[in-house]
């Protein structure tokens, strides 16, 4: 709890400085694509959440797995509160892939491996959203959520490939490979401001949702002691 | 072993003896099929492009349909706390379970899909593939559902909950297997789609009841 009070607006005063140093430079100072002209802007948000939504799940099991097998309260905390975060990202990837792919491939969604995977991916969160609150005693769903979120993991490496693996519209990755990024600085720099302004803001939002659910707890023990107390 | 195969004849003779589960499971298939004519309209190509996908996706939700009651039924009148204390492994346990399952629900609709080929104006030369990955598929339907039918256990509206968390893994398994059909219908090999089923299948496997099993020692708990 000190540790979060002591990160927290750290994380949120990075958010909003690299956000806005990122949204500058996507936004004004960095030159438009040769071929798709302004719409490369898109970019900016739609491949950082992309990468989030992806780390939000790998975080996820890794901190359910963790929950499973040492039963640290904490990393349970963790997996719950990283959920509807990681939905968040994977639906602004969705929403702002489409309005990418409206101009550029003339259609709002295709049916492609990687579009596929990811919205696989989203409906991996909502069911382990789903079944975390499914249960009357929230540990039991936190464990039956921590299998499901495990098996889950399969999707983020079909995910992470499905470019390469399969012949698609999406393009393929051009930051991570070997023999260094292929995009120009000007373009990397936005980008890369932004992929940690996002990660910051996950920081920032995962830290205040772990507060409030370990403060949630302790507000239901206090009430059940009042009632035991009162009986 | 022994204990394997007494556990399959133990749900084999539940499930003939209590009826209507595996009869249940091909009527929804035939009917979901046969309702797609009147959808789409009666045209033979028409029928014959969407033959193999509405197949597919009838046998899944078909092979769903039993899911919720391949633990229910034990976890409700505590034989699956006998089982789990019992000396096989959890995991031997499940096995058997899942293959019980399989028998009396992925074998069944298998029998039935030639007749609903014929129905869908399929192309002939899809019929042999059709039954070959619905072979390699449907057992890994049945594993990964073992999953999902592990982890509703106790929740509430446990059965809606299942579909929502097994469908998305059923995906993978659904656009192969559809792929190998259509590939061959198209006079192309589908040699690739079926290596994949395979293996998804081998994957599966090992994988599912480990998982099934962990799932179902938190239920117990």
């Amino acid at each position: 709890m000190k540790l979060s009070r002591m990160l927290l607006p750290w994380a949120g005063g990075l958010t909003l400085l690299l956000g806005i140093a990122g949204l500058w430079f996507a936004l004004f100072d960095s030159p438009p694509d040769y071929q798709q002209g302004e719409t490369v802007r898109i970019m900016y948000v739609h491949v950082p959440a992309a990468w989030m939504s992806l780390f939000c799940y790998v975080v996820m099991a890794i901190s359910a797995g963790v929950g499973l097998i040492w039963k640290h309260p904490v990393a349970d905390v963790a997996a719950k509160g990283s959920a509807p975060i990681g939905a968040a990202f994977t639906i602004v990837t969705l929403i702002s892939g489409a309005f990418w792919g409206k101009p550029m491939w003339g259609k709002w969604w295709v049916w492609d491996a990687r579009l596929t995977a990811e919205l696989v991916l989203l409906f991996l969160y909502l069911g382990y959203i789903a079944l975390i609150h499914a249960f009357d005693d929230p540990k039991r769903g936190l464990k039956a959520g921590a299998v499901l979120a495990l098996v889950g993991l399969i999707n983020v490496p079909i995910i992470k490939f499905s470019v390469d693996w399969w012949t698609t519209m999406h393009q393929p990755a051009s930051v991570v490979k070997m023999g260094g990024p292929a995009i120009d600085a000007s373009m990397m720099v936005p980008l890369l401001l932004m992929a940690f302004a996002f990660k910051a803001y996950y920081i920032y939002v995962l830290l205040l949702r772990m507060r409030a659910e370990v403060t949630a707890g302790k507000v239901r023990a206090l009430r059940l002691r009042q009632a035991h107390g009162a009986v | 072993m022994t204990g394997f195969a007494a556990i399959v004849r133990r749900d084999l003779r539940l499930a003939l003896r209590q009826g209507s589960d595996s009869t249940m499971v091909v009527m929804f298939f035939v009917l979901t099929c046969v309702l797609f004519p009147f959808g789409v309209g009666p045209e033979p190509n028409i029928l014959a492009r969407i033959a193999p996908g509405v197949i597919w996706v009838a046998a899944l939700l078909a092979s769903m349909l039993a899911l919720e009651r391949l633990f229910l039924a034990d976890y409700e009148d505590g034989s699956l706390e006998l089982l789990a204390t019992a000396p096989p492994p959890l995991e031997f346990v499940v096995a058997a379970k899942i293959l019980a399952h399989w028998l009396t629900t992925g074998l069944p609709l298998l029998i039935a899909t030639p007749l609903l080929a014929i129905l869908l104006n399929l192309p002939s030369e899809g019929f042999q593939v059709l039954i070959a990955t619905l072979l390699l598929g449907t057992p890994t339907l049945s594993l990964i559902g073992a999953i999902g039918a592990a982890l509703i256990l106790g929740a509430r509206r446990g059965g809606v909950l299942l579909s929502l968390l097994v469908l998305p893994l059923y995906i993978p398994v659904l656009i192969f297997g559809v792929g190998a059909v259509d590939a061959v219908i198209g006079g192309f090999p589908a040699r690739t789609h079926v290596l994949v089923l395979s293996g998804i299948l081998a994957v599966a496997l090992p994988l599912a009841p480990f998982a099934a099993a962990a799932a179902l020692r938190q239920a117990l708990e």
